[in-house]
């Protein structure tokens, strides 16, 4: 079956099975390994991307479902060489230790504020209950939400 | 995980989807968020050979004001739900509700409409649009129908949907005074127990999910009320305990008369 979507900016058209997921998609045939697949079950969040400015587990869409959509994924968030605000954050306050659920975690962060500039504490570990950090690394990357959030207001 | 194989149709209209229902029958799923669908689909406990698409069907995602109810297109997602103004200003208990669902990535993608027609015991919106008593309206090849709500959940993943039907929208009465509380599955943010409480003068509604197989209307404790909370009392009262490795009969019997308790005396 035939896409066609935009994905950083970018426009792709393929054929593909309706099964694919868009995890699948992104990873497999346009090379964006950015976007990790973790549960592959909507549970832990690694596979989190934004379609037309909705933070999604990709893992729990069909690609055919983001026909005609426009998608930002972690390669997506920079620009050019410059980190976006919340990447930047995370580097600074150390947000990652192993880095595996990094992209979800930022792509979350990128919704949570979008809707909520400047989010208490509790509202930003309320708004990551969908992303699983393993390395248990929430405190910074809370912290790290929290100056990105100044950062981007300032 | 892969999904078995299936054809993929986009519906851009309610009759064109009826029709495809109709045509395909038991091999056809209806798919909308898709967030309950595709994992019980990778999990291969669904195996559809066609998918028809009815997320792109204009007129079935606004939240309106009609004749004095709010109706709520089957498509609107739980985030629509739980930002809407009016759905905040005169139903917020719904609003209350599907902020409690999920996650924000979740709340994005899952609509009112596949939640209902998918009946999970554990989902939030069925003790909410009982306490409401919602009407579901649903389009199949006979034309349109409303089941009101207390008809329309029939069992485990079970409603009075026919085969060939399709939740086009839900209709509430407005909700002045109304509470949902929640003892979330830890992992799953499914929940354990809920129970949603309508109250008007001294009359209360009380709908409870995640505890029998079935939601239901806690007929007990709506008859023993008379302004005092301890009426949650009878929140399980003639109901078959559902029991499992998260909550036993009689932890989650405990749970359904703390949640009830709370929702009355909030």
């Amino acid at each position: 079956m035939q896409i066609t979507l935009t994905v950083n900016g970018k426009q792709y058209s393929n054929d593909i099975e309706p099964r694919m997921s868009l995890t699948q998609y992104l990873r497999e045939v346009l090379d964006l390994t950015g976007t990790h697949v973790g549960c592959d079950t909507s549970g832990c969040g690694a596979c989190t991307v934004s379609l037309n400015g909705a933070a999604v587990k990709s893992c729990t869409l069909l690609a055919v479902q983001a026909d005609g959509g426009e998608l930002t994924t972690i390669e997506g968030m920079a620009n050019g060489n410059e980190m976006h605000p919340i990447q930047k954050a995370f580097k600074e306050h150390h947000g990652l230790q192993c880095g595996f659920c990094t992209p979800g975690m930022v792509m979350t962060a990128a919704n949570i504020l979008k809707d909520n500039p400047n989010p208490s504490e509790e509202e930003i570990r309320h708004g990551l209950e969908g992303n699983f950090c393993r390395c248990t690394g929430y405190h910074n990357i809370v912290k790290s939400i929290q100056h990105a959030a100044e950062e981007i207001n300032n | 995980m892969i999904p078995a194989k299936f054809d993929y149709i986009k519906a851009s209209s309610v009759s064109e989807a009826v029709d495809l229902l109709d045509k395909h029958g038991f091999d056809a799923k209806i798919l909308s968020g898709g967030h309950s669908l595709i994992p019980a689909m990778k999990l291969r406990l669904n195996r559809p050979e066609v998918l028809i698409d009815i997320s792109g069907i204009s007129g079935m995602d606004s939240i309106t004001e009609e004749g004095g109810e709010i109706v709520i297109g089957a498509n609107c997602t739980h985030h629509d739900i739980a930002t809407s103004k009016l759905v905040n200003d005169d139903l917020n208990i719904l609003a209350q509700t599907a902020k409690a669902i999920g996650d924000i990535q979740v709340r994005n993608r899952g609509t009112l409409g596949g939640s209902l027609a998918h009946a999970d015991p554990a989902a939030d919106y069925p003790a909410t649009v009982l306490a409401c008593d919602a009407t579901v309206v649903a389009e199949g090849k006979k034309g349109q129908r409303s089941i009101p709500i207390s008809d329309f959940f029939q069992g485990i993943f079970t409603t009075a949907l026919e085969d060939d039907e399709i939740i086009t929208s839900i209709r509430f009465p407005k909700v002045k005074n109304g509470n949902y509380q929640k003892f979330f599955q830890s992992a799953s943010r499914f929940a354990v127990v809920g129970v949603a409480v309508v109250k008007s003068g001294n009359e209360v509604k009380v709908g409870i999910t995640g505890v029998a197989d079935t939601p239901y209307r806690a007929k007990g404790v709506e008859n023993a009320y008379n302004g005092s909370a301890d009426a949650a009392d009878h929140a399980v009262d003639n109901v078959e305990v559902m029991s499992d490795h998260f909550a036993d009969v009689e932890y989650r019997s405990h749970l359904a008369k703390v949640m009830t308790k709370r929702a009355l005396e909030a």
